[in-house]
């Protein structure tokens, strides 16, 4: 296996008095993308909100166990949330981009990290709408506001918006659940050109899209991880029954 | 039987709401009339731009309308970052469920159900004598100038009359911004001020200046909080400092209907000037509700 970026060891998470995740144990190589599969309610997005540290928000959550990040423990006392995030970005399932402009959108997370002159804004901009493929269509309007892009592409500018922070880990909860097969394709496309430069982790509940755009698989059920391999062989010979059961469709 | 039964008791709900709705629309009609029918006459541009004359008989009412505007607006800067505030740390901060965000709303909610009076001695105690008199106690040595009642004080305590306006209306704006919009900015490593100041805000300014306008209009007619703590029955000269007393529409209302020498030859001045009051707080609810819809539009 490759180098790890992500090494999570014994990540137990409650919500209350419910156990969401039971003692995870996953380590996902850099640079690579790693698909989180499984039934709904799972726990495979309450597993990729630890790593952003997204479930901080929810109250009522205790969370036990470690996730290394380049070997450092980012439930440590001492890590910033703040930094962790910029090194961490996340596309949520819905599109979400803000009442502002398609360049103020982008431009937010630099702006924030203090960065205010114009030209190294519009660099950025520019970079990061490039590498989310979406330029081309949005170079003329990029002070029109980004609700009235087309879903699709709201998608594709979320993610120029992650990219713009620089970030090293990309988390995808089910970026392309909403969307039609012509923008989801072009979500895939981009998928395969970032993990080059990024470690991706996307949680799906397409077998097909995990299998044609994932390099790991891991198959989660019941808040436990039941398999975690190459996707080319958890598809094609896992060693656990559920996780077959579930790929070929019987349940879930 | 027993549908017959039914339908007269449905028939009889029918008309009954239907002349309660009758009622209230009539009241409101006749009060407009009364008032637009006495008080148009008098209405001229003179009367608005020249103060008083002749024990209130005559003259204009340009004192109270300006001393009303002077009054609102200090109070709007005071109650609305304030109650801004508030209402970001109830939905931001605080823990719903915990007891200090509970404290509070019951404390906002129980300001919110004050009679209007007691506010006015609230002020009377609290800002003229321990406030103010505290300064004057304190820079003046003993002098009397802040211990005594004036456009400031009345002010701040017509802003507590209407924070709860501002807190509800704030909060409410602010809930209506989607949790997805605050989770794509903490994502990008903002921090929760941050994303309070460049997301939420923005999103809810809409509802921040409704909030704003309706506390306004309240704060605008009412009287009573004012009664001890700033407005003067008649001033020669307009408010120069924030020392100084202060006319108001209402309160001139009042104290021609009640204290003038000459109650019937004020009577024309008296509707006229509750005429400027209601369309004043009038326009500026209408404003608010055309903002609100302008703004529910946008969102859709």
């Amino acid at each position: 296996m490759k180098e790890i970026k992500i090494s999570t060891q014994n990540l137990t998470l409650h919500y209350g008095s419910k156990m969401a995740l039971n003692s995870i144990s996953l380590d996902i190589p850099e640079k690579k993308v790693t698909a989180l599969i499984g039934p709904s309610g799972c726990g495979k997005s309450t597993y990729l909100r630890t790593v952003n540290r997204m479930n901080d928000l929810i109250p009522n959550v205790r969370i036990s166990g470690e996730i290394l990040i380049d070997g450092l423990n980012i439930y440590d006392k001492d890590i910033d949330v703040v930094n962790l995030r910029k090194k961490v970005g996340m596309v949520f399932q819905k599109s979400n981009p803000f009442a502002k402009s398609i360049f103020e959108n982008v431009a937010y997370g630099p702006r924030i990290n203090g960065v205010n002159d114009r030209r190294t804004l519009t660099e950025i901009v520019e970079t990061s709408l490039r590498r989310a493929a979406i330029w081309e269509e949005v170079k003329d309007r990029l002070n029109d506001s980004a609700l009235g892009l087309s879903g699709g592409q709201q998608q594709r500018l979320c993610i120029a918006r992650t990219l713009a922070v620089n970030p090293e880990i990309i988390l995808m909860d089910e970026p392309a659940s909403a969307l039609d097969p012509l923008s989801t394709s072009k979500i895939e496309e981009l998928i395969f050109q970032l993990k080059y430069d990024y470690t991706i982790v996307i949680v799906t509940h397409n077998m097909q899209q995990a299998a044609r755009a994932s390099d790991y698989t891991a198959f989660f059920y019941l808040g436990e991880l039941i398999e975690f391999g190459k996707t080319k062989k958890i598809f094609t010979t896992p060693e656990k029954r559920q996780t077959e059961d579930y790929i070929t469709g019987r349940f879930g | 039987m027993k549908r017959m039964n039914h339908k007269i008791k449905g028939g009889l709900l029918v008309g009954a709401s239907a002349l309660s709705v009758v009622i209230i629309v009539a009241v409101v009609v006749i009060i407009l009339l009364v008032i637009i029918l006495q008080g148009k006459d008098r209405l001229t541009w003179e009367f608005l731009t020249s103060f008083p004359e002749n024990g209130m008989t005559e003259g204009g009412i340009f004192p109270a309308i300006y001393g009303t505007l002077l009054m609102v607006l200090i109070m709007t800067v005071a109650a609305v970052p304030f109650g801004t505030l508030t209402a970001i740390y109830m939905s931001e901060y605080a823990n719903e469920s915990s007891i200090i965000s509970k404290s509070i709303r019951f404390a906002v909610r129980t300001l919110a159900t004050v009679p209007s009076i007691i506010f006015g001695l609230f002020g009377l105690g609290f800002f003229i004598k321990f406030v103010g008199g505290g300064m004057d106690n304190m820079f003046l040595g003993g002098q009397l100038k802040w211990g005594q009642p004036n456009i400031l004080w009345a002010s701040l305590t017509m802003a507590l009359l209407t924070l709860p306006v501002v807190i509800v209306s704030v909060e409410e704006a602010i809930r209506t911004v989607p949790r997805e919009l605050r989770e794509a900015s903490l994502a990008l490593g903002a921090t929760r001020w941050q994303t309070i100041r460049k997301v939420v805000l923005p999103g809810s300014k809409a509802g921040i200046l409704t909030g704003t306008i309706l506390a306004v209009s309240r704060g605008a007619g009412e009287v009573a909080p004012i009664l001890f703590t700033g407005a003067a029955y008649y001033l020669a000269t307009l408010p120069h400092s924030l020392s100084d007393q202060f006319m108001s529409l209402g309160y001139h209302v009042y104290i021609m209907a009640t204290q003038s020498a000459n109650v019937d030859e004020t009577l024309p001045i008296q509707f006229a000037t509750t005429l400027v009051l209601l369309l004043l707080t009038f326009s500026l609810n209408m404003v608010a509700v055309v903002i609100r819809h302008r703004f529910r539009k946008k969102n859709k």
